[in-house]
């Protein structure tokens, strides 16, 4: 079993969404030998789902528009935990991520002068705060993920890079002196082993959503990259930070894009009243996610929820007319129909908040280098980077806003991209592994494949998702949360102990399920434990026993480390290089 | 009783364990409300680990579980079961024409080969402005219907000219996408790309049969992009005469 073939690269991609084609595409330009690792084909990727656009400043909706305005906007979106030297490169530089895409080729939708279209998406500002509402989000009518994702797999295979389709990766491999050299991974047709080496070995795995029962998330976002990267014992960075999105369709989960708001659409409660005027008098239904989703949370849980059951509430979109609800959110009308099985030119859509966002992830720079903390200092990891919703650069803190994952994945996978090329074409890189070091990688794998009774991967996934929504949902408290801690206890030791009962090499996805399945438990256990150790509300988190914000304690992210499962504190980045730091200030829209 | 009853049969092949594929039936209570196909796989996963088939994004943005159903390509995600129950029965199978690894899950190598081969990518080597390409909102609105394209699979493998010639012809999801780039107005390689599709076989195959356009489960028409190409194709043609006479 362990005699395994190795295959050799300068760089590897695990993950072929957005942020890893982006940087595999740099990559393959420069010569490099590369591979992207997918476990779908790559436009099977998560980032297909994207639906209202990317923000930046490009300027054409206002003319006078600023990417400093958008720095605002993230950094008070981010309730003042976004690392500001991180979000000012996103914002400045993200212009010129996105005129690249358009020369790709993206089909974005345009004005009548020719440019690129934008519209208004929430917690977006002129004039730091102080000019009113921006159109900010370019888009490609409400299916901006999916051409940009196609797109980007379009100039992959103009530039010839090199794709491992259907491949997973199970662990990273890790030598004596503490850096990676590549990963175990499986080829999911044939279920041939394979150490695949690197010097660079990029985590873009995307996020893990499916620790929640209630998801706008594909089914294969089990967070396989962070919890590949605990397991290895490297930290993650403000695991309590998820995002509810304000609209998932009540039942079915699927996104409804914060752009229906944008172009005009509101929501009600049972009454009819559009409610949002009551909790942010300004911008009403384009205030912060976070804002929107407890709203409704507080609507629901007194009472003015909408249905038989009194637990959604209404996206009303009908008085926009069926010809810009068919031209501008086409994907939603389809959407809607589908699977609430409303018409939304006619009738409102049900919808409820729904785990959507990780802002948390492995924490990195602004090259995507990750890094691990010793003796409470930041440490590179050499030959490990990730990027995207994986990683923790942080330019989301405690809230994205809605637009800003799409430039995170352009922005950040072309940095990385641009710094392993410098590096390896410098002679950086990392030494090879032994066999034992292989060998430990392995271990997982062997153990599910010569298991012979245990627990059922189905039910145990189950548990897990109904214990993340119970007890570190919308709103949280430390009672119910020492529950939840507890319950994961007992699930640890199911999930180490998962029994697959078909042992076949030909395209197992019982195999590749078991597998997710434990990196979703890794990914939630230090959700819980990061969630229950901040005593603050802040951005995504809301504690009903700490309600307020606690900048004295708190300013700060959080680090958990998987080897003493203990959460320590990281201080927040004040120091942008081309303008004043934004100082802390309180979060009203 | 047979009324609360579904009974799904199911094509099962594991190349390491079958010499030949089957239909299984599986016989479940009726879901109490309607569900789509692909919840009706999962659930038949649970009981039987066994079972393989492609899923992601689930609401029919993805293009990964495109399948057989009941005799018509379509997304298992999107497909309600009581818009196909006959007679309480569903019947899935793997989509046909390409060769089938496990179960429902075919190989899509040659498809994807013939995407490869019309250049989806926008070729136009003029240096890039500073800023966007600009392009018209009429010109924009010509890649609406072509770019949305989710590479499911379902209209090639419904297609009787590729079933027969899969390596030739283009089919229809590849030459949908030949289209979007021909009528780009930022494309600049119209004529290299014409010429490359002029063989008898790259287009010439559709005969117009309309199976594409019948399980196209985001709605676009592939066999009138087809057209257009024709009509691109015949009108060089003439054009190439003229000049030649010239």
């Amino acid at each position: 079993m362990n005699n395994i073939n190795t295959i050799e690269f300068d760089a590897l991609i695990i993950g072929g969404g957005g942020s890893g084609m982006r940087a595999s595409l740099e990559l393959a330009k420069s010569g490099l030998k590369t591979a992207v690792v997918s476990k779908v084909f790559p436009t099977r990727s998560h980032t297909v789902s994207a639906q209202g656009g990317i923000t930046c400043a490009i300027a054409s909706a206002d003319p006078n528009d600023d990417w400093r305005w958008h720095m605002y906007d993230t950094v008070k979106g981010a309730d003042f935990i976004g690392d500001q030297d991180a979000i000012e490169y996103l914002c400045s530089e993200g212009p010129k991520a996105v005129f690249e895409l358009e020369h790709m080729g993206l089909p974005f939708s345009r004005f009548e002068n020719g440019r690129i279209y934008q519209r208004p998406f929430g917690g977006q500002s002129k004039d730091f705060g102080k000019g009113g509402q921006a159109s900010r989000t370019c888009a490609a009518a409400d299916r901006t993920g999916h051409a940009l994702l196609h797109t980007l797999y379009q100039n992959n295979v103009k530039e010839g890079a090199n794709f491992l389709n259907e491949w997973f990766a199970v662990d990273l491999v890790k030598n004596s002196k503490d850096e990676v050299t590549g990963v175990i991974a499986f080829s999911i047709e044939n279920g041939e082993v394979a150490y695949l080496k690197a010097q660079a070995t990029v985590l873009a795995t995307g996020g893990a959503g499916r620790i929640y029962a209630s998801t706008t998330n594909a089914l294969i976002n089990t967070g396989d990259g962070l919890a590949m990267a605990l397991r290895a014992g490297y930290p993650a960075q403000d695991m309590e930070m998820w995002q509810f999105h304000p609209t998932g369709i009540y039942g079915a989960g699927s996104l409804v894009t914060e752009g229906c708001r944008g172009e005009g659409g509101y929501l009600i409660n049972k009454d009819g009243e559009r409610f949002m005027e009551r909790y942010a008098p300004n911008v009403k239904d384009l205030a912060g996610r976070d804002v929107v989703a407890r709203s409704m949370v507080l609507e629901i849980l007194e009472g003015r929820g909408c249905g038989e059951n009194n637990d959604h509430i209404f996206l009303k979109l009908d008085h926009l007319g069926a010809d810009v609800l068919n031209s501008k959110l086409p994907g939603i009308c389809e959407l809607s129909r589908t699977f609430a099985h409303v018409d939304p030119i006619y009738e409102p859509i049900p919808v409820v908040p729904t785990c959507h966002y990780m802002m948390g992830g492995t924490p990195t720079n602004i090259s995507g280098q990750a890094y691990t903390r010793k003796n409470n200092e930041d440490h590179l990891i050499p030959g490990l980077f990730s990027v995207g919703e994986a990683a923790c650069v942080s330019v989301h803190g405690a809230n994205r806003l809605g637009g800003n994952s799409l430039l995170d994945l352009v922005v950040f996978g072309r940095a990385t991209g641009k710094h392993i090329q410098k590096e390896l074409k410098s002679g950086g890189g990392v030494t090879s592994a032994t066999k034992d070091d292989i060998d430990a990688s392995l271990k997982r794998l062997n153990k599910l494949n010569e298991s012979n009774s245990g627990f059922d991967t189905a039910d145990v996934k189950k548990e897990l998702q109904e214990c993340m929504q119970n007890y570190f949902g919308v709103f949280r408290r430390g009672e119910f949360m020492k529950q939840g801690l507890d319950q994961l206890k007992d699930l640890k030791e199911k999930v180490d102990n998962l029994h697959l009962t078909d042992k076949s090499d030909a395209f197992n996805t019982s195999r590749v399920e078991a597998i997710e399945l434990q990196n979703l438990f890794d990914v939630a256990e230090a959700t819980a434990i990061s969630a229950y150790e901040r005593n603050e509300s802040r951005g995504a988190h809301a504690r009903d026993d700490y309600p307020d914000r606690d900048d004295e304690n708190w300013l700060c992210h959080t680090i958990f480390d998987p080897k003493s499962e203990s959460v320590s504190k990281r201080e927040v980045n004040f120091n942008p290089s081309k303008l004043e730091a934004f100082p802390p200030k309180a979060r009203t829209y | 009783m047979f009324g609360n009853k579904l009974e799904i049969s199911l094509y099962r092949y594991n190349p390491e364990e079958d010499k030949f594929p089957y239909m299984k039936k599986y016989i479940i209570d009726k879901p109490e409300r309607d569900i789509m196909v692909l919840d009706l796989l999962n659930l038949l996963k649970e009981e039987d680990q066994s079972i393989s088939y492609r899923r992601s994004c689930r609401e029919g943005v993805c293009g990964s579980d495109g399948m057989n159903i009941n005799g018509k390509n379509g997304l298992a995600c999107i497909t309600p079961i009581s818009e196909v129950i006959k007679r309480n029965k569903i019947e899935l199978r793997p989509l046909p024409g390409l060769p089938v690894i496990r179960d429902l899950v075919v190989d899509m190598t040659e498809f994807y080969s013939q995407y490869e081969k019309i250049k989806p990518f926008l070729q136009n080597e003029t240096t890039a402005p500073e800023q966007e390409r600009l392009q018209s909102p009429e010109d924009r609105d010509k890649l609406d219907g072509l770019y949305e394209c989710i590479l499911c699979a379902c209209c090639s493998t419904s297609c009787p000219s590729f079933w027969w010639n899969p390596d030739k012809f283009v089919g229809p999801a590849a030459l949908l996408q030949a289209y979007r780039f021909l009528v780009d107005s930022r494309d600049l390689k119209t004529q290299e790309r014409l010429e490359s599709l002029s063989d008898p076989f790259s287009v010439y195959r559709c005969h117009g049969i309309m199976n594409c356009v019948n399980v196209c489960p985001k709605g676009l028409n592939p066999n009138k992009a087809i057209g257009e190409i024709k009509s691109m194709l015949h009108k060089n043609k003439k054009d190439i005469i003229v000049s030649d006479g010239a």
